[in-house]
């Protein structure tokens, strides 16, 4: 105040002006913020980066000797001829249960209370309470998967005790929250003109579910869905306690549901169980199995991405 | 029921209606009291009947003690200041209230004698009776055809769905834009061009009555002359009830106007009322209301 008293005597206004719009002082607290944040980026990147670079400098090796012989040779003692083969095949069977069982149920629990539950104290009580279920460690969901699957008498004769089949119900379980969370994002970003318009033309509530809000919410259901499934492809710690094989498994003898409700491994116990053998080319193995897990996490998020740049909307 | 052969001179009104000064926006002042007198010495004039209407969100009283009759063939306005519950009150029309969690309706509303709000009256049947044209122009992100042959569809429509889409949009105006591309998704139409889809496809269920909230709201002013001709030709076969901001707009395009404002009442309790319902030209040129005339004229607090 007191300097614009002083300059006004004998400049011009466009002076004055000139000085107020130029002589601004560096904003030192602003650029120190700035640097923070960017430094905090930095770190994060650092450590992933090095992460990575650590574990392909280990897998290479066996990689480019073995190639696909890797990804095709069963479980063994020998670190020259263990493969990850039965691992990739029960981490496609489990993902391939949550497929058919969490994406439905989940979804359809979402078109409930996004459509037809009324908004009430209960309805409150249970979107707040599957919201703490995606919370849960996924280590009790283990607990609650042997209970119910592998030990209660009626069940455990239906799935085989501890089994793919188990192993597949209790991801099911998992990632359901999860699920029905995204599912009923999607539902709610519909915007509420397009149900008043179908309902406005003489729809019922099932037409407009049918015919509008379930193809517009479609993609994000499809997307959060697949990214699901990558976080059921990754766990580890409930398969250990529905007791996936760690070390030696026979697998391919008898048929196909015989395989279901036998003993199986996956992926990520395979990661484990590598690197917790003695033998040091093993460390090598575990680099490679990590790497074969990354690259199948990878795609499964690339064609999320896809579906969602392909199919996405704005209203 | 809907060939009253009613319509008589509206073409020309419509058509001289750019030209009118704002301030006197009728000159077809003794064509139209004729035409009323007409109306109400008909039978089966009114098409709705609203009795002693309250309508209320949880404890909250939008609006109060709302009477009013709907004459058939004719476009009636209600304009008032914002949260007047002018929106509210075109949405009992078509039950449209119902989808919104914890609203309740009092008092009734008579539609050819039936009260609308009775229990075993279904909504979705009304709604397919007395279609709406909201305030955003909300087509499906579909395409022009889609849009337009959903409501049919869903009605069970059995005849040619093409004819039908073609008949829809002519009538709102817009197949001559459109008629090349109907697979277009309707999200590439402007805005303007997007709200007479809306109206098709509120025409194309064949309703009884079309509900407009503000539909020009959003849009240009040579898009809203565009809706306001269309309007003046649509009232030959519908029944129209819009809600608008505009005055201008209701001097303009309606028969008949109902203005609403805000009371507060005990408590400061805020609710909106029926001030006065007359001919628009009655309610714009010489009103009996002090509140009215203080609003029609600008010089409303």
């Amino acid at each position: 105040m007191a300097r614009r008293g002083a300059l006004a005597g004998d400049l011009t206004a466009s002076e004055i002006v000139r000085r107020r719009l130029t002589g601004r002082q560096a904003d030192v607290l602003g650029r120190a913020f700035e640097a923070l944040l960017l430094s905090a980026l930095l770190v994060a990147l650092v450590i992933l980066v090095t992460l990575l670079v650590d574990i392909f400098r280990d897998a290479v090796p066996v990689l480019s000797d073995r190639g696909v012989d890797f990804l095709t040779s069963n479980v063994s003692s020998l670190p020259e001829r263990a493969g990850v083969r039965q691992g990739i095949q029960g981490s496609l069977t489990i993902v391939v249960f949550v497929a058919i069982l969490a994406f439905p149920l989940g979804v359809g629990a979402a078109i409930y209370l996004e459509e037809y539950a009324r908004d009430t104290r209960m309805t409150r009580a249970i979107n707040a309470n599957i919201r703490n279920l995606a919370g849960v460690p996924s280590i009790v969901y283990g607990l609650l998967g042997i209970a119910i699957f592998v030990q209660f008498g009626g069940l455990s004769g239906i799935t085989g005790g501890r089994s793919v089949v188990s192993a597949g119900l209790t991801m099911s379980i998992l990632v359901l929250p999860i699920v029905v969370i995204t599912a009923a994002e999607a539902i709610r970003a519909v915007p509420d003109g397009i149900r008043e318009a179908g309902y406005g033309v003489g729809a019922t509530r099932w037409e407009v579910v049918r015919s509008h809000v379930l193809p517009y919410a479609a993609p994000g259901i499809l997307t959060g869905t697949v990214l699901t499934m990558a976080r059921a492809f990754g766990e580890a710690a409930p398969l250990i306690l529905i007791g996936a094989a760690t070390g030696f498994l026979s697998t391919g003898s008898g048929g196909f549901f015989e395989q279901l409700r036998g003993a199986y491994t996956a992926l990520p116990i395979q990661v484990y169980d590598f690197a917790t053998r003695n033998l040091r080319e093993f460390q090598n193995s575990t680099a490679a199995a990590i790497v074969v897990l990354l690259v199948i996490l990878l795609l499964v998020n690339a064609v999320a991405i896809v579906l969602r740049n392909r199919y996405e909307r704005r209203w | 029921m809907n060939e009253g052969g009613e319509g008589v001179g509206t073409g020309t009104r419509s058509g001289g209606s750019r030209a009118r000064p704002r301030q006197r926006p009728y000159t077809g002042v003794a064509v139209k009291t004729e035409r009323e007198q007409r109306r109400s010495e008909a039978s089966g004039d009114v098409i709705f009947d609203v009795r002693d209407l309250s309508v209320l969100y949880g404890d909250f009283r939008a609006v109060r003690d709302i009477s009013l009759p709907i004459h058939e063939h004719e476009i009636t306005a209600m304009i008032g200041p914002s949260g007047c519950g002018k929106t509210t009150v075109l949405r009992c029309f078509n039950r449209m209230n119902d989808l919104i969690e914890g609203a309740r309706v009092e008092g009734q509303i008579l539609y050819h004698g039936v009260d609308l709000y009775a229990k075993e009256v279904d909504p979705v049947e009304v709604r397919r009776r007395v279609g709406m044209v909201f305030q955003k122009p909300n087509p499906f992100p579909k395409s022009i055809y889609e849009n337009v042959a959903f409501g049919p569809r869903v009605a069970g429509f059995g005849g040619s769905m093409d004819d039908l889409v073609e008949e829809s949009l002519r009538k709102a105006a817009l197949w001559e834009e459109v008629k090349d591309d109907l697979r277009k998704n309707a999200y590439t139409l402007s805005g303007g061009q997007q709200q007479r889809l809306c109206i098709a496809r509120a025409i194309a269920v064949a309703p009884d009555v079309i509900l407009m909230d503000e539909p020009c709201s959003a849009l240009d002013p040579i898009a809203t002359l565009r809706i306001e001709e269309l309007m003046r030709d649509l009232v030959r076969d519908y029944t129209i009830i819009i809600v608008t901001h505009n005055m201008q707009q209701a001097a303009r395009v309606s028969d008949r106007t109902a203005f609403f404002t805000v009371e507060v009442g005990e408590e400061g309790r805020r609710a909106g009322v029926l001030v006065e319902y007359d001919a628009t030209e009655r309610i714009f040129t010489n009103p009996s209301n002090q509140r009215t005339e203080d609003y029609v004229t600008g010089r409303f607090g």
